[in-house]
């Protein structure tokens, strides 16, 4: 391991964090402004001009807010659990392609941390044990409400996690690998190679599992706001609560990244148009995880289980098997 | 915004009746509404309403501060002290009912004889923590001197405010270009009272 290498990989990192701590901030903004403006209302609109900067208010009030950890929690527990949830999600990062490599100064950068040949397993593992955030912190918070929240993440987790890797164990037979950069070559050759058109259902099914994956609305139940005040966030306060949203958002994030690049055709051929259009679908999934708060209702932790187990499984085993005697 | 939607008390007849299925009974009839609403992509039709909302971009936020709701003509905030018409003076005669008739008890008023041997009001103020604006003293005036105005923004840093004489009488410039209101609630007179007004027996 070469020092040039080391260099590169630490400035990567911290330009991952820097960017994307950021960029959870500021889609706060656009969430509440896009929320708004499907609701006729206005939204931010006092900091700053339109309300621009919003978030950095939000953040000088989660950094200067007192850390209060409640009489009766299980201090040790209660105190990790918002850093498992935002840690997490960096770390599914490290194996995303977020763009085509390129050369600067003669110095070929891959915009990626960790090319690891098991990178979509590896996603969806850390990913996974992001749930356990708000598991841990809703049975430490000494809180029923937290509890019932705790509840609801092992109900998620069991439910979405089978749909999501049965629904992408079918691509994942189409490339013959599990890298992320494997499968974005696979569809270089423009959009009619995009695995979408041959795995249509794959597609959705892991895009609904994203949802669950999330915590977003149509499956926002772990944290349900109307139903069990804020779930595991009810104790939380400052930057403990602020490190679960930032967890939150930056998964929504690099969930929306991860989709374009196993079934959109990513990056494509590498080109700088390329990579445009990787950060349109991008920007398209994430107005589209907006979206669909604006417009769905909420369904029951039972209907989720219903869904997932009854529906959504055996759809992911037949796309399986059918993809697999059409490769025979 | 026109006071018109606020006066206009009927409600419109453009209900209707929403068609609801009955809820299904057995297994069959269960499984054919899961492939229906499956099938009729009802989902989408949620997204393309309010993605329509956001593109025709009709706002219904009042940024409240920099723009208010209108208000009626007849709602009952803070109250105020009208000047005569004829002369510019102060309506108010010191006669006190306003303090008596106070069901919250918040009215104080306090008169002297002046020079001129006339009653003069010298202390005149209202408990606003303590007024319910019932209107009652708007109605018992005598005079229509006091009445309640349109200025809704009270709050306080306590629960005992005041206001006192000098703020509720209308100011001279107001007056002087005629843009005194009357006030068309409790204490009013009713219109074309003019024509309602019986002769008494001494103009015969």
């Amino acid at each position: 391991m070469d020092t040039a290498f080391l260099i590169e990989t630490i400035i990567k990192i911290v330009i991952v964090m820097a960017l994307f701590s950021a960029l959870a901030g500021i889609g706060t903004y656009f969430e509440r402004k896009i929320l708004a403006f499907m609701q006729r209302r206005l939204g931010p609109m006092n900091v700053g001009p339109y309300g621009v900067l919003q978030f950095g208010a939000d953040a000088i009030k989660l950094f200067t807010k007192e850390d209060i950890i409640p009489t009766g929690v299980v201090a040790p527990v209660f105190k990790i659990a918002p850093v498992i949830t935002a840690s997490t999600a960096f770390i599914a990062a490290a194996a995303i392609p977020f763009m085509p490599q390129f050369t600067i100064f003669g110095y070929t950068v891959h915009p990626i941390i960790a090319d690891i040949n098991i990178g979509i397993l590896f996603i969806l593992g850390v990913m996974g044990v992001g749930l356990y955030g708000p598991l841990l912190g809703g049975m430490s918070s000494a809180n029923k409400y937290s509890l019932l929240s705790a509840a609801r993440a092992a109900a998620v987790f069991i439910s979405y996690e089978v749909v999501s890797g049965l629904a992408i164990l079918a691509p994942i037979m189409m490339v013959g690998s599990l890298s992320l950069i494997d499968f974005n070559n696979y569809q270089a050759g423009g959009i009619g190679s995009w695995i979408v058109w041959s795995q249509p259902v794959a597609f959705v099914l892991f895009w609904i599992a994203a949802f669950a994956e999330t915590g977003r609305t149509p499956f926002h139940l772990i944290a349900n706001d109307h139903e069990i005040i804020d779930g595991f966030g009810t104790e939380y306060s400052g930057m403990r609560w602020g490190l679960f949203f930032i967890g939150e958002y930056a998964n929504m994030f690099f969930i929306s990244f991860v989709i374009p690049l196993i079934f959109l055709g990513g990056f494509g051929d590498g080109s700088v148009f390329g990579a445009l259009a990787l950060f349109g679908k991008v920007a398209f999934f994430f107005f589209f995880f907006l979206w669909t708060r604006a417009a769905w209702p909420d369904v029951r932790p039972d209907q989720l289980m219903w869904l997932c187990w009854k529906v959504l499984m055996p759809l992911a085993v037949i796309n399986i098997i059918i993809t697999g005697i059409v490769m025979m | 915004m026109k006071n018109e939607q606020f006066n206009n008390r009927n409600v419109d007849n453009d209900y209707f009746l929403l068609d609801i299925e009955d809820y299904p009974t057995d297994g069959w009839s269960k499984f054919k509404r899961v492939v229906k609403r499956s099938l009729r992509i009802e989902l989408f039709v949620g997204l393309w309403v309010v993605l329509r909302e956001m593109i025709v971009f009709k706002k219904h936020t009042i940024s409240y501060p920099e723009e208010k709701m209108p208000i009626g003509p007849r709602y009952r905030a803070v109250h105020e002290m009208k000047r005569l018409w004829e002369s510019g003076t102060e309506r108010c005669i010191g006669c006190g009912l306003c303090e008596k008739i106070c069901v919250a008890n918040c009215i104080r008023i306090d008169t002297k004889i002046d020079e001129n041997s006339r009653k003069e009001v010298s202390e005149y103020s209202i408990n606003l923590g303590r007024c319910i604006f019932c209107g009652y003293c708007a109605e018992v005036c005598p005079e229509l001197a006091i009445t309640h105005g349109g200025r809704y923004e009270n709050a306080s840093d306590q629960r005992e405010h005041f206001t006192i004489f000098n703020d509720m009488l209308t100011p001279l410039e107001t007056f002087k270009n005629e843009s005194q209101v009357e006030f068309e609630g409790f204490g009013a007179i009713t219109p074309h009272e003019d024509e309602r007004v019986k002769k008494t027996p001494l103009a015969y």
